[in-house]
């Protein structure tokens, strides 16, 4: 990971994909972001400013297996993060740390240190509930309740004790968040799973912002999309980004190239001696740097598409 | 384009959150405490009924002894000159329940692979309901049915030597056999459909048939699963009570013949039950010492049953 | 036996000695049919018993199939007597069984599948514990209810003690039912509850049991069913006693259908035995009702995940 300041370094629209300087890192041409990023539009300072959440070597254990090792991560404020590698790198453990879902899974340990809002995420004083009110999940299979739209956005705000001014207002106002609202405004007492999947990821997303959180994380949102829906909920999370943090978890490089500021690649390496697989982090940057020009051999050989 | 620009509405202000509880969530606390209880509430049964039964069963074995208890050929706990061999009652409990089985197996395990691998869904989801309500029907009309039909029907069809007696063990235990069937057959189905497919497909890709793949492959593969099937079946068999009280009379026999009228160990409870047994006299004691051996052979079933089915479980699941 | 050509998955019986030129059905061998025809036959002797049973019970008890039936107490003379103390007995008996199962049968439930620890040695042991409960026979809960609840807490033979002992026969049935339900529903539900703040139980009360009410329910009446079928241990707490009265309160002395029934069957006389057809039509006619209810509530509620 590289840490070295460089304020001079503003970035400038020449982070643009230069292919012919580069050489390396594009063999796709698909990947050559003619869908304009947000990368490409907006200006992403080389280190993120005022972080939101700093992880120190932190590792991941189930048990006795260690998941996922050597983290080192800031994440910026209003930024779009993507964490990205082949399967079993850890990265879908990584997030479910940012919110402590993970302590749901038996044996799950975090080591190092996760500093969100300058506490410790697992300080022993901290309460998992209250931080999952301030960052918010998004999963990777479109999980509404059984329940009707209205009330799948009201269940955030009634558990979490919020009391708005006027529930209708909150309701429209997370579904109008999460670009639902004209979809389904003369349905609000239908079942959720009436919608098609893009709409009821999008619900999900309402749902989540309708408790005003900080941070949200998303795991491969839209893994289980069409590209028409994939689409909509990406545009809908550079929209996002302007009030939340966003991490997001994928699979997808082409993904991660269109809507990430910046981008952590993750791969998993055997234990020479135990043969047993690690996560680890190898490399993190703004998004157009790491896929134009990848520092690590490692991430070079993943964008390029020759593993994972 | 900045991003300060957009910053105005929305998110949570850097610096004002706190990820301390607001307040001591007491009542998850106190309902976990609750839900907690109701769970105990099982354990404190198998207490309850180990304590109710062994404090009657120590004080009657203070009176009796338990060898001539277990190797006593003569049953007459009521009597003026009173007898506690148990034995009678054990042969009565035996010949009803194998009577049972040799209905109950073949009908059950017949039905279940059909219903595992012949039936269509659709097929399926009549059956199984019907199955259901077999199972359903109250033991005492099952006990009338014997009494009223079977017996008549055995005694109208019967072709050699003596027919059997009014009282029967045939009948109780055919009807028994009945009644269980779909004990055998939801266990073993539940224990076929879990076969996996790739087994059976490798089973069809030889070239077997329907028949052999069901018979040399799943029968094998589900084989704990239909054992513990069979298993349970035996202890309901064993541990019921009103066909028997109403179908196979209250003569405490030590015979083998099922023609003839028999009383189990839950019949003589039942029957003893109604005599209502002044609390504390030899004759409340023995409800008590006989239901001890009924616990503790049903109990001895179950734990197998239940061990085979985890077996069966955690090869498959 | 053949072979690599066959992909004969859909009627194996073919694949069966064929030729490698011959693949032409209708060379079934003579087993196959047997068994086939083994296997119709079991399903047909046990839907034949049923019908036979369900028959019987109607022809024998038809002249007695009337409302005397259940508007007139038990009498030692035939053509005067009814169940209507039985069959209120019943009503009164399961509605209160009903009314203790549920809240305990559910509360153990969602303790075992939302909160117990599985690694823990005494989470597992109520496991196992109510896994043995289910099989143990229902005497053995009459001899509980005799020794501790009539005669240790001194109830006696009255309306709350049989409702005690038939709530403790039937909890292990509801308890894996309701587990069952609770389980069917799936983790994201319950992730993306907790993802939004909520606790443990809110998301147990307003997300898991709301959605695994059906299934609850479908386990419930079905339990509920057997605990109105129930007569042996009922036998043991007093419920054969002659009782021309209706229950009153829980502490009235009480008899049941079953009991009844059962009553009538170990009577001499033919009149007897018709009253006993005609009332366990009674009991069936209930049964056949809750089963119906508790298919109806499972195919029609119950949601596919």
């Amino acid at each position: 990971m590289d840490n070295s300041p460089s304020a001079d370094d503003a970035p400038t629209s020449a982070d643009a994909p230069q292919p012919a300087a580069t050489g390396s890192g594009l063999a796709d041409p698909a990947l050559h972001l003619d869908t304009p990023t947000r990368a490409g539009r907006r200006e992403i300072p080389e280190q993120p400013k005022d972080p939101v959440m700093l992880l120190r070597d932190v590792a991941v254990y189930y048990g006795g297996f260690r998941a996922v090792k050597d983290v080192n991560l800031d994440f910026g404020r209003r930024e779009i993060t993507a964490l990205i590698g082949p399967s079993g790198c850890g990265k879908s453990t990584v997030l479910r740390c940012l919110n402590r879902m993970n302590d749901l899974v038996r044996g799950a340990r975090v080591a190092g240190s996760i500093t969100y809002h300058d506490q410790d995420l697992y300080g022993p004083k901290v309460d998992p509930i209250v931080v999952r009110r301030s960052i918010g999940m998004v999963f990777q299979k479109p999980n509404p309740f059984p329940k009707s739209i209205y009330d799948n956005i009201a269940y955030g705000p009634r558990v979490t004790g919020m009391k708005p001014g006027s529930m209708d207002e909150l309701v429209e106002q997370a579904l109008r968040g999460a670009a639902l609202w004209d979809e389904v405004k003369d349905k609000l007492k239908q079942n959720a799973y009436s919608l098609s999947g893009g709409q009821q990821q999008r619900l999900c997303i309402a749902r989540c912002i309708a408790v005003n959180p900080d941070v949200i994380l998303m795991d491969e949102p839209c893994s289980a999309l069409d590209p028409i829906a994939t689409a909509r909920i990406e545009d809908l999370m550079i929209e996002l980004a302007d009030r939340y943090t966003i991490i997001i978890v994928t699979h997808n490089m082409q993904q991660a190239a269109r809507v990430a500021d910046r981008t952590a690649f993750f791969t998993a390496e055997a234990d020479a001696t135990t043969g047993e697989r690690t996560g680890l982090l190898v490399e993190y940057d703004r998004t157009g740097a790491m896929f134009h020009n990848p520092r690590d051999r490692r991430t070079e050989d993943y964008i390029s598409g020759r593993f994972g | 384009m900045t991003r300060a620009e957009s910053t105005a509405a929305g998110g949570v202000a850097a610096g004002s959150v706190s990820l301390r509880r607001p307040r001591p969530r007491y009542g998850e606390a106190v309902i976990r405490g609750a839900l907690f209880a109701a769970a105990l509430l099982s354990v404190a049964t198998t207490v309850g009924i180990v304590v109710a039964l062994i404090v009657p069963t120590v004080e009657f074995f203070a009176e009796v002894s338990v060898l001539d208890f277990l190797t006593g050929t003569e049953w007459a706990p009521l009597f003026a000159r009173p007898k506690f061999g148990v034995l009678p009652l054990l042969v009565g409990t035996l010949v009803v329940t194998v009577v049972a089985l040799i209905v109950a197996i073949p009908l059950g395990l017949g039905a279940a692979t059909f219903l595992s691998e012949y039936a269509t869904d659709r097929v399926r989801r009549v059956l199984k309901p019907v199955l259901e309500v077999l199972a359903g029907i109250p033991t005492v009309v099952y006990g009338f049915f014997a009494l009223t039909f079977v017996t008549p029907l055995l005694q109208d069809i019967w072709l050699f030597g003596d027919p059997p007696e009014g009282f029967n063990a045939l009948s109780a235990g055919i009807v028994m056999g009945i009644m269980i069937v779909p004990t055998v057959a939801s266990l073993s189905e539940d224990a076929m459909s879990a076969v996996p497919a790739d087994l059976k497909a490798g089973g069809y890709a030889l070239g077997s048939s329907k028949r052999q793949v069901a018979t040399r492959v799943t029968f094998p593969a589900a084989l704990s699963g239909i054992v513990a099937a069979i298993v349970l079946a035996i202890s309901r068999a064993v541990g019921e009570t009103m066909i028997v009280l109403v179908a196979a009379g209250g003569t405490p026999n030590l015979s083998a013949d099922p023609r003839e009228a028999m009383q189990t160990m839950t019949a003589f409870i039942g029957a003893a039950g109604i005599g209502d047994q002044p609390v504390g006299s030899i004759g409340y004691k023995t409800i008590f010492a006989v239901g001890s051996l009924l616990f503790v052979i049903t109990l001895v079933m179950n734990a197998v049953s239940i061990r085979l089915v985890r077996k069966f479980r955690e090869v498959y699941e | 036996m053949s072979t690599t050509q066959t992909t004969g998955v859909e009627d194996p019986a073919v694949a069966e000695a064929t030729s490698h030129a011959d693949l032409t059905a209708g060379q079934r061998s003579i087993k196959d049919v047997l068994f086939y025809v083994g296997m119709l036959a079991s399903l047909g002797i046990a839907f034949t018993a049923l019908v036979a049973l369900i028959a019987l019970m109607l022809v024998q008890g038809w002249p007695r199939l009337n409302l005397d039936l259940i508007t007139h107490f038990p009498s030692s003379i035939p053509a005067r007597a009814g169940a209507e103390s039985a069959v209120l007995g019943s009503i009164w008996v399961v509605g209160f069984t009903a009314l203790f199962t549920i809240p305990l049968g559910v509360a153990a439930a969602v303790y075992l599948e939302e909160f117990a620890d599985k690694q823990r040695w005494y989470n597992r042991l109520i496991e196992l514990n109510i896994q043995n409960l289910a099989a143990v026979p229902s005497i053995v809960y009459g001899i509980l209810g005799l020794g501790l609840i009539v005669q240790a807490a001194g109830l006696g033979q009255v309306v709350l003690a049989a409702s005690l002992t038939l709530t403790l026969l039937v909890l292990p049935t509801v308890i894996i039912a309701a587990r069952e339900a609770i389980r069917a529903v799936p983790d994201s539900i319950r992730a993306g509850s907790l993802a939004l703040g909520a606790t443990q139980w809110q998301t147990v009360w307003r997300q898991v049991l709301p959605a695994s009410v059906p299934g609850i329910a479908t386990g419930v009446i079905l339990a509920l069913s057997r605990a109105i079928g129930e007569a042996a241990p009922l036998v043991l707490l007093g419920g054969l006693t002659f009782i021309q009265f209706n229950p009153s309160g829980l502490d009235s002395p009480f008899t049941v259908l079953p009991i009844q029934i059962f009553n009538w069957v170990s009577r001499p006389q033919d009149e007897f035995e018709v009253l006993a057809a005609a009332a366990g039509v009674v009991l069936l006619v209930i049964l056949l009702a809750m089963n119906s209810i508790a298919i109806l509530v499972r195919n029609r509620f119950q949601r596919r995940w």
